[in-house]
């Protein structure tokens, strides 16, 4: 166990967790669906919108807007603001800023919210649009955008594990499973591994059941301190640890790793608990072969085992390691920056037992992680949080 | 292993031209240093001048010891290919027409890994050669080739794309008067272009060299006067649509410059022969070219120039002549610009002195026209866009590129 100096996030809680039901596309802004979730949490947590003192946003599709212009935009006067443009990292770096501030009373209340809308043609602008070295070293090559980068590494990962499409297959497979749970998942019909592995190759190894499915919808929750949080009389969860890093291994000539690996031993060690202690895990699942790569970095499994505890458990809502219960962005659908909150949020509401009808059973420790940011050969920035829910 | 390409068939009229489309196209400006590279035909890559480590993708400070000096510098060419993918379904266009695209990740022995474009005999975990070419958008890309020859090299899908291989191409050579235009059509017709038009003004009288042309298999004679706007127009007309290289070997070189020359007349007939006769050119076969840039395995992919390299700084020996070919010069980066969309490249090839009557009175080196004409054919084939052809044009790029008032006084002599 590594020893940490960091100051333990004591008394800070996380509540009000927000989904506004996806949709394929949207004519609608981002700048709407944003609303929508300010929305609702605001009636979930039962406050007034000028309650909320601090606003921290995720977006890929605002335009010219970032969280300044939100701000009069929704009407809201905050003493704290972030805007914070990490993709799938985005809510734990944006939960661990609010965390802290709120902790030193620089905010009471934080709103945090991801929420991007998908026009027709939004996802390639989106794509030209990314990065400096994206534009200039991997979107000339006709990647157009992550799957074919993320074939290269999902290649290379496969073959130096001796892993199989039917290993990573298992992922998709059971969380599809879980998203028939969910009534907002926007895929609704049952995905067996023949399916999986007949599907079509969008950019091999990369087979369409690989893929997500861009959308439209928004995410958020509220972040303040636990005596707040007992005065407005809301469920709320505890935080217990985040880790954050970007460009970790740089010297690695392919991507074979993500920056959790660097910082796993404090994971575990500010929250004080083992990686076998956790009830529901939410990992980044852009590709399923990147949440393998998490399964090991994150401590469930060695390097190159990822495939072998695959095979050993069950990732459904009933079974003995549950996993991105509410089907995940491979099967409810990415919102853009979105798709970063979905598990931290899906995470949120099983730890407080709210989450329904894929509500793991006595859930009350969480984990939720992020990975993101394809500037060029790799995914820069990766994140996690565990969280423990009132029964704890 | 590459299947040979084959012959393209007589053209369905019914059937849908296949419009031009164009890869992506934004860059920074620091990543034009690729483009400069890919021009010529070098690989270069950025080297820090503090630590010597080499970065990629184009940087403002160097990652290992954030050093601002990094200069492009010739590179070892040779890495490993780690990994690889083909998209099936690219969003782009341009990628999507031509799906499925394969693509690798390169090691470089010196360093840094590339993203590139994969030759179709690339193997995983293999060596790879790279190179720099310029894709059909104008800007310079990553290719990985086979570290070896391997059969039928030239005619893998994707590396037809980064070239203007003359091969089963139809090429107009547009004056067969001229020895240069002679040898030209003879490397072109050896390198595989199906049809060469020879644009011969009066053809019915006689000229040095003319069996060489006349009654050859493959070869056609043409009426084309190119300073004569009706006559390119009139051959336009004609065979414009079937044009898929052109090669402007318009040659008129007449020695003085301002003051030993009185009145406009030569510098007339000198602008009309090589200003006025590549705008007749331009505007009789361009359009019918940019329309034609992803028509099939005979496409329309190049313009081709001969310049004198007195274009980039003036020889007042030549003056008038040098100020003749700067306007070519100039003239041809508009016509590049106006052909990009079509994805057809123009090459301008610099030479110094030719051997042929007109420098008579010059003392060699001497630019052979055989090797102009072989230049056009190794130019066409890798993709370039600028050459530099004999060792007087060599000497004058390096000169120009250490110090241009220099070279214009050493041109004064
Ligand atoms: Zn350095």
């Amino acid at each position: 166990m590594t020893n940490s100096l960091r100051t333990p996030y004591d008394g800070v809680v996380i509540a009000a967790p927000v989904t506004i039901p996806y949709v394929r596309y949207s004519i609608e802004s981002a700048q709407w669906w944003i609303g929508r979730a300010l929305s609702a949490l605001v009636a979930q947590a039962g406050i007034k919108a000028s309650d909320i003192d601090g606003l921290c946003v995720s977006s890929f599709t605002m335009g010219t807007d970032s969280g300044i212009g939100l701000t009069q935009h929704f009407g809201l006067c905050v003493r704290w603001l972030d805007t914070i443009p990490l993709g799938g990292a985005s809510a734990v770096a944006g939960l661990r800023k609010a965390a802290r501030a709120v902790q030193a009373h620089d905010a009471d209340i934080v709103a945090c919210v991801a929420g991007d809308t998908n026009h027709v043609d939004s996802f390639r602008l989106t794509l030209e649009n990314f990065s400096r070295f994206n534009q200039d070293a991997v979107y000339p090559y006709g990647a157009g955008g992550a799957n074919a980068s993320f074939a290269l590494i999902a290649r290379n990962y496969m073959r130096t594990f001796g892993v199989t499409r039917e290993d990573v297959g298992r992922i998709a497979v059971a969380q599809r499973a879980n998203a028939l749970r969910n009534p907002h998942a926007l895929m609704k019909a049952p995905l067996t591994l023949e399916q999986y592995l007949a599907a079509r190759p969008i950019s091999d190894p990369i087979h369409l059941f690989d893929c997500v499915m861009p959308c439209a919808g928004a995410e958020a929750f509220l972040v303040m301190r636990e005596d707040t949080a007992a005065s407005l009389g809301l469920p709320a969860a505890r935080l217990l640890s985040t880790i954050e890093r970007h460009n970790a291994f740089a010297d690695d000539p392919m991507q074979v790793r993500g920056g959790w690996a660097m910082d796993i031993g404090e994971l575990y060690a500010m929250a004080g608990v083992k990686p076998d202690d956790l009830d529901v895990v939410q990992t980044y699942d852009d590709y399923p072969v990147i949440t393998m790569m998490q399964f090991e970095d994150l401590g469930f499994c060695k390097k190159g085992e990822g495939a072998e505890f695959v095979r050993q458990h069950d990732l459904t809502i009933d079974g003995d390691f549950p996993h991105n219960t509410s089907g995940g962005q491979l099967s409810a659908g990415q919102a853009g920056a979105a798709g970063a909150y979905l598990g931290l949020v899906e995470g949120l509401r099983q730890v407080l037992g709210t989450a329904g009808p894929t509500q793991v059973r006595n859930a009350s420790l969480a984990l939720a992680s992020g990975f993101g940011m394809i500037n060029y050969d790799r995914g820069l920035a990766s994140g996690a949080a565990i969280f423990a829910g009132p029964s704890r | 292993m590459i299947e040979p390409i084959k012959p393209p068939r007589r053209k369905n009229p019914l059937l849908r031209t296949r419009l031009p489309a164009s890869p992506p196209r934004p860059r920074s400006r620091t990543s034009h240093g690729f483009t400069r590279a890919a021009a010529e035909g070098r690989f270069m890559l950025q080297r820090c001048e503090a630590c010597g480590a080499f970065a990629y993708p184009a940087r403002e400070a160097c990652p290992s010891c954030l050093s601002s000096g990094l200069t492009f510098v010739d590179a070892p060419r040779r890495g490993m290919l780690l990994s690889e993918a083909t998209a099936r379904v690219p969003s782009d266009v341009y990628f999507r027409e031509r799906a499925p695209w394969r693509i690798g990740l390169v090691r470089m022995d010196c360093g840094p890994t590339i993203v590139a474009h994969l030759h179709a005999d690339c193997v995983e975990g293999a060596p790879v050669r790279m190179s720099l070419q310029l894709d059909k958008s104008g800007q310079a890309v990553a290719f990985a080739h086979p570290e070896g020859e391997t059969p039928n090299m030239a005619d893998d899908k994707q590396w037809r794309e980064m070239t203007a291989d003359p091969k089963f191409r139809r090429v107009l050579v547009t004056n067969g008067r001229s020895v240069i235009g002679q040898e030209a059509v003879a490397a072109l017709k050896a390198a595989g272009a199906r049809t060469v038009f020879v644009g011969v003004a009066e053809p019915w009288r006689p000229f040095a060299g003319e069996k060489l042309l006349r009654g050859q298999d493959g070869i056609e004679i043409v009426t084309l006067d190119a300073a004569d706007e009706k006559s390119a127009a009139d051959l336009a007309a004609d065979i414009g649509g079937k044009v898929d290289i052109l090669v402007n070997t318009t040659e008129y070189v007449r020695p003085g410059g301002l003051l030993d020359r009185r009145g406009t007349s030569i510098a007339r007939d000198e602008i009309d022969q090589a200003y006025l006769g590549f705008i007749n050119l331009a505007q009789a076969f361009g359009l019918a070219m940019r329309m034609r840039g992803a028509d099939g395995i005979n496409n329309s992919a190049a313009w081709v120039n001969i310049l004198s390299v007195y274009a980039l700084s003036n020889w007042p020996a030549f003056g008038a002549y040098s100020a003749s070919q700067a306007a070519c010069l100039s003239l041809s980066h508009c016509l590049r610009a106006e052909l990009r969309p079509g994805g057809v490249r123009v090459m301008n090839l610099f030479t110094g002195p030719v051997d042929t009557e007109w420098f008579q009175t010059v003392p060699p080196p001497k630019v052979a026209p055989r090797a102009i004409a072989q230049a056009i054919v190794s130019g066409l084939k890798g993709g370039l866009e600028e050459m530099y052809v004999g060792d007087v044009a060599e000497e004058i790029r390096q000169r120009l590129a250490a110090n241009p008032k220099a070279l214009e006084r050493e041109l004064d002599r």
